[in-house]
């Protein structure tokens, strides 16, 4: 079998068309490259992330004394809607777009998505409806005050009179990141299934991929679901139909199962990906092969069946009939299955590991660690008895923070540390990036922990005020979300001086085992000079087998020429 | 056989299929993909149309019994006819024979046509209007969005029609044309469920 080093030769940047920047312009620039597009996506989500960010310090401002005090009631309630809706549509599921964007063609082996252009168009879509919805605090009324679920009859509600309000701001919004989102899906869903490297089976194909795989997956059977839902809302509200209307015989529970039946299996959009990042970032920081490869990555599409079909559990506190509650509390609780084999793998990656505290590596196990915390408050909420219970308190809004601030966004962090210097070519600072997850962490602790007993003792959701029993676990939460709020600062400061003056990297600084980390740092416009050709699986360490070869075996001759295909041809 | 040569075989097996991959390949497998994630939408406003219509007290507006089925079993015998003369287009195009392409594309535009004419005829004469309840709402909903789609199927039959007329446009594969014509079944399949749906199950 032919050797190859992990290390591949220095390649020239190269340029995708004659006269096209290639420096920072390039990210102002409606580029088809699927790297160009990627960090655009993960750049402008940071820029929402920090919008929907100072909409929660506002909120958290307000809640630090029990009076409703820094803003009145109907502000307070457009800003819960948008923060959700921002952190949501314009910062999670973007960024992570942005990554899989990035990563996947480099972790299979292709020059770039299936649908360039198409995948230019989506990101292009993001700032419209960023506009969209921040202009919605301009408008008459102001912005949309129903929550992010948009639940009627609250939402159909227009006291203005005005057509053009923030409830219809909002869902126009949301159906255009829609469509942005489908094909999306449609693109990675064909690039993942179509153009792996030749050699790439199924079985050797990243975790992380298949983890894209599957959110992208359920992007496309439930995203319809909630674009048909919006759209009946929109014709409710503009022209006076009656779906979800009650004083026209409307039925608002409908949109209910219309909203959950996405808007439940996208939290797996959103987590899926980032189960996946923990998947490749502790083999590399650990030495050793991924523990289970095959099984973790069947569970990623097992996730995306079953959470299709738990969806009700959002809804057992609405009038559901108790042969739904008991149907779909068993199958809530199924999803632990494929979760804990995850979690369980994971563990046994690192046990024995000889582990780097890298700034990915504590991100990752500050963010499975938060992920084991969610998942077995998931569990009490999947429980009818006990969801009847906690139902609209700040037990569930704990929950779900946790989910999705402890895992997800320490994930994304852990994704982008963790990648950074294949982006760049250069290595970021670990003292700022320690001092990030520091206190990251204990921001996310000091602020949705105490979130949970607040909603045991009854503290209910979506209030401006609140009795004084609640005072000690919301001072709390505020200060530790100020906490949060500062917790970006050092990571900016990372980010923007070590992209500028960083340490410059070799190709492969973490000496980690994939397709994206045999080509240059940054990547050359087409990925690879030539397509390579997998030998073996991912996460071979101290296996001592090559990851690629060129000609596998001698004694075939008759191998295609495409074996040694320039890329470029 | 040795593992290596195992090995080998599974690679020479892939790079061989990786080589059929081409793009066109890519663009019609995207296509389903996209009309499979489209049949979501029609299939969440079918369960609507299900649960509202077992659930409601009164389904049809005052003075309403029922819906005439006579002339929409005709839009719906033309509609589903045209699929079949879309394929010859198809096929004549496969042989490299623009004009049969043409005339029968033509044709399939005619009748998409006189399916959206008769749409229109019927939605003029109903009694009810999208805001009478439940009904007017679910019917203008489900007939409407399905219209669109006829609509955005002569648009497309049009745009092939008219890329027809560029020389040496087709030669090299149509991947256009085929799109078009899966989303012209696509389409057909979807109105044979609402019309079952609507007019049969009354």
């Amino acid at each position: 079998m032919t050797n190859i080093s992990i290390d591949a030769p220095e390649v020239v940047r190269g340029q995708p068309y004659p006269g096209a920047p290639d420096n920072w312009k390039r990210f102002f620039t409606f580029s088809t490259d699927h790297k160009v597009i990627g960090i655009q996506y993960i750049v402008t989500s940071f820029v929402f992330f920090l919008i929907g960010g100072l909409l929660s310090m506002v909120m958290r401002g307000e809640l630090i004394t029990p009076e409703a005090d820094l803003v009145d009631r109907t502000v307070y309630n457009a800003l819960f809607t948008m923060h959700g809706s921002i952190m949501l549509f314009m910062w999670t599921f973007p960024v992570l777009v942005g990554l899989g964007n990035y990563l996947v063609p480099l972790m299979i082996g292709a020059r770039d998505m299936a649908f360039p252009r198409l995948n230019a168009v989506s990101f292009w879509m993001i700032p419209v409806v960023g506009i969209l919805m921040l202009a919605s605090f301009l408008v008459p009324g102001g912005a949309s005050q129903s929550g992010w679920w948009a639940y009627p009859p609250v939402s159909l509600q227009n006291p203005t009179g005005h057509l053009i309000n923030g409830q219809v701001l909002w869902i126009l919004a949301v159906a255009i990141s829609g469509v942005s989102s489908i094909m999306g899906a449609v693109n990675f869903v064909t690039t993942i299934f179509r153009m792996r490297a030749p050699g790439m089976t199924w079985f050797k194909t990243p975790a992380f991929v298949w983890a894209v795989l599957g959110a992208q997956l359920i992007q496309l059977y439930g995203l319809p679901a909630l674009t048909g839902g919006a759209v009946m809302l929109l014709l409710d509200i503009t022209i006076g139909t009656s779906f979800f209307a009650p004083e026209r015989g409307g039925n608002p529970i409908l949109y209910q199962h219309f909203f959950w039946f996405y808007s439940h299996p996208a939290v797996y959009v959103m987590i899926l990906p980032a189960f996946g990042m923990f998947s490749e970032i502790l083999p590399v920081h650990a030495r050793k092969p991924l523990f289970g490869y095959r099984v973790i990555a069947a569970s990623s599409i097992l996730i995306t069946v079953v959470s299709g079909v738990v969806w009700v559990h959002h809804m057992f506190a609405s009038a559901t009939p108790a042969w739904m509650r008991i149907l779909f509390m068993v199958t809530s609780m199924l999803v632990a299955i494929p979760s804990g084999i995850k979690v369980f793998g994971w563990v046994a990656t690192i046990w024995g590991g000889k582990i780097r505290f890298t700034t990915p590596m504590l991100f990752a196990l500050g963010g499975i660690s938060n992920w084991l915390f969610a998942g077995i408050t998931g569990i009490f909420l999947a429980s009818v008895p006990i969801d009847i219970h906690v139902n609209n308190t700040y037990f569930v809004v704990g929950h779900f923070h946790y989910v999705l601030y402890g895992a997800i966004v320490m994930g994304i962090y852990a994704g982008i540390y963790h990648w950074f210097p294949k982006m760049t070519g250069r290595m970021y600072y670990e003292g700022l990036g320690k001092l990030h997850f520091a206190l990251t962490y204990l921001g996310t602790a000091l602020t949705f922990l105490p979130m949970h007993p607040a909603g045991l003792m009854g503290m209910p959701r979506r209030v401006a005020s609140y009795d004084l029993e609640f005072a000690y676990w919301n001072v709390l939460a505020s200060l530790g979300g100020f906490l949060l709020g500062l917790s970006t600062l050092p990571f900016i400061l990372n980010m923007v001086s070590s992209w500028i003056r960083g340490d410059k990297v070799g190709n492969n600084p973490w000496r980690a085992y994939g397709l994206e980390w045999l080509t240059s740092s940054p990547p050359t416009v087409e990925n690879f000079e030539e397509t390579p050709i997998v030998v073996s699986r991912p996460y071979g360490y101290g296996s001592n087998e090559p990851l690629v070869g060129n000609v596998p075996n001698p004694g075939l001759t008759e191998f295609p020429e495409s074996f040694t295909q320039k890329t470029t041809s | 056989m040795t593992a290596e040569k195992a090995i080998a075989q599974d690679v020479e097996a892939n790079v061989r299929q990786h080589q059929e991959h081409d793009e066109a390949g890519n663009s019609k497998f995207g296509f389903i993909v996209f009309l499979l994630s489209e049949s979501v939408i029609f299939l969440s406003f079918f369960a609507g149309y299900i649960v509202y219509k077992t659930t409601s007290p009164d389904w049809y507006p005052p003075g309403v019994t029922g819906l005439e089925t006579r002339e929409p079993l005709i839009n719906t015998i033309v509609l589903v006819s045209s699929s079949f003369v879309i394929y010859v287009a198809e096929r004549y195009l496969h042989d490299k024979k623009l004009w049969g392409f043409r005339l029968f594309l033509l044709a399939t535009m005619a009748m998409g046509s006189y399916f959206l004419f008769g749409q229109a005829v019927e939605w003029h004469g109903l009694p009810f209007t999208y805001q009478s309840g439940l009904f007017g709402s679910t019917f203008f909903l489900l007939t409407g969005f399905h219209g669109l789609h006829v609509l955005t199927g002569i648009l497309l039959q049009t745009l092939m029609l008219g890329r027809s007329f560029i020389p040496g446009n087709y030669d090299n594969g149509f991947f256009g044309v085929e799109a078009t014509s899966l989303f012209w079944h696509f389409v057909d399949v979807i109105w044979i469920v609402l019309y079952t749906l609507i007019y049969v199950w009354q």
